[in-house]
């Protein structure tokens, strides 16, 4: 038996569900992008299926402390963020790492012509 | 501003110049930045992941888990290993696969109602619902569910007499729950296929009934 213990936040047990009847399931590639990477890494054994609801729960809990409203459209920055900090402290790569590549692409966008696809050099 | 990677001590500024490609947002770019460590790594593989994204993009949906609730209501001895081991009665008909994770079924009837949340992010029966809806994801469904289910419940539509209790299970990364809905009634002459077809989404995240809904809300 798993009943869950009511420990919510306050503020978001005043707001109304809201639903949207057709909405798409990523609003942006890099949204499905992110989330296939977890699975992905699930698979590849870096990390169990427990480790990442936990670093996604953090990530959340860390977002709502920000002022995120957590209201559904900021979840799979939640993703990303709990998929940088397991990739880090699974020492896959670090903080630097990831920011030297992230500004390798941006250097790559900056310098390929537009129309030409985008790879790093 | 809140996204950038944090405990990082550079600052990049990118502003588009002109001529050259579009530089995306972010968290584009940061995703991208992952993807290619990670490839880099052999970790994964690109065609893997743009085929899991298309997969839940185009196939896989909450029909899987409508064709084991199906099962269920024509077959009562499916129905009883269901009840008694989800995970092995759905291996049955092919549908965890590689993503397989511990199903567990709770059967509403006419004095128990299931409603399933995860409290903590977004753990949900992927395999047979496919990914999980907007609202599921968000704060008020996960703080509400726990604390006021029949509030949630009204609000989806869904009112249940004083006499029926409601039952709610939090999913969670090893133990994920679907709700077997009750066969709606004058349904005795459907097929299998066309009881499926009753079977929403939400039926089996517990805010709606079969039957109720032609098609699963968004």
């Amino acid at each position: 038996m798993n009943q869950p213990e009511a420990k919510p936040c306050a503020d978001a047990a005043l707001q109304p569900i809201r639903r949207v009847e057709g909405e798409p399931l990523f609003a942006e590639p890099w949204e499905a992008q992110a989330l296939a990477l977890a699975v992905a890494l699930q698979q590849a054994g870096c990390f169990t299926a427990v480790e990442w609801a936990d670093a996604l729960g953090v990530a959340i809990k860390r977002a709502q402390a920000g002022g995120d409203p957590d209201d559904g459209s900021s979840y799979y920055l939640h993703v990303l963020d709990a998929l940088e900090r397991l990739v880090q402290e699974k020492k896959i790569a670090s903080a630097d790492l990831l920011a030297a590549k992230k500004a390798a692409w941006v250097d790559a966008y900056e310098h390929t012509p537009h129309g030409k696809p985008v790879e790093l050099r | 501003m809140p996204y950038s990677l944090s405990n990082h001590p550079h600052h990049h500024d990118h502003q588009p110049a002109h001529g050259h490609s579009d530089v995306p947002s972010d968290p584009a770019l940061r995703t991208k930045a992952l993807e290619s460590l990670l490839t880099e790594k052999g970790l994964v593989d690109p065609a893997a992941i743009d085929a899991w994204v298309e997969a839940y993009e185009k196939k896989i949906g909450p029909r899987r888990g409508a064709q084991v609730v199906a099962r269920a209501w024509v077959d009562p001895n499916f129905k009883g290993r269901l009840l008694r081991d989800a995970t092995g009665a759905i291996e049955t008909l092919g549908f965890l696969g590689r993503e397989a994770q511990h199903i567990v079924v709770v059967e509403n009837t006419p004095a128990i109602h299931n409603l399933v949340v995860c409290t903590l992010c977004s753990c949900y029966p992927w395999g047979l619902l496919g990914l999980p809806p907007r609202w599921y994801k968000a704060a008020p469904y996960r703080a509400r569910a726990v604390i006021d289910p029949r509030g949630v419940l009204a609000e989806f539509g869904l009112a249940l007499g004083d006499e029926v209790e409601v039952r709610v299970w939090d999913s969670t990364a090893e133990l994920r729950y679907l709700v077997l809905p009750e066969r709606p009634g004058g349904t005795e002459h459907l097929s299998e296929a066309e009881l499926a077809a009753l079977v929403t989404r939400d039926a089996m995240i517990g805010v709606a009934k079969a039957g109720a809904l032609r098609e699963g809300r968004a």
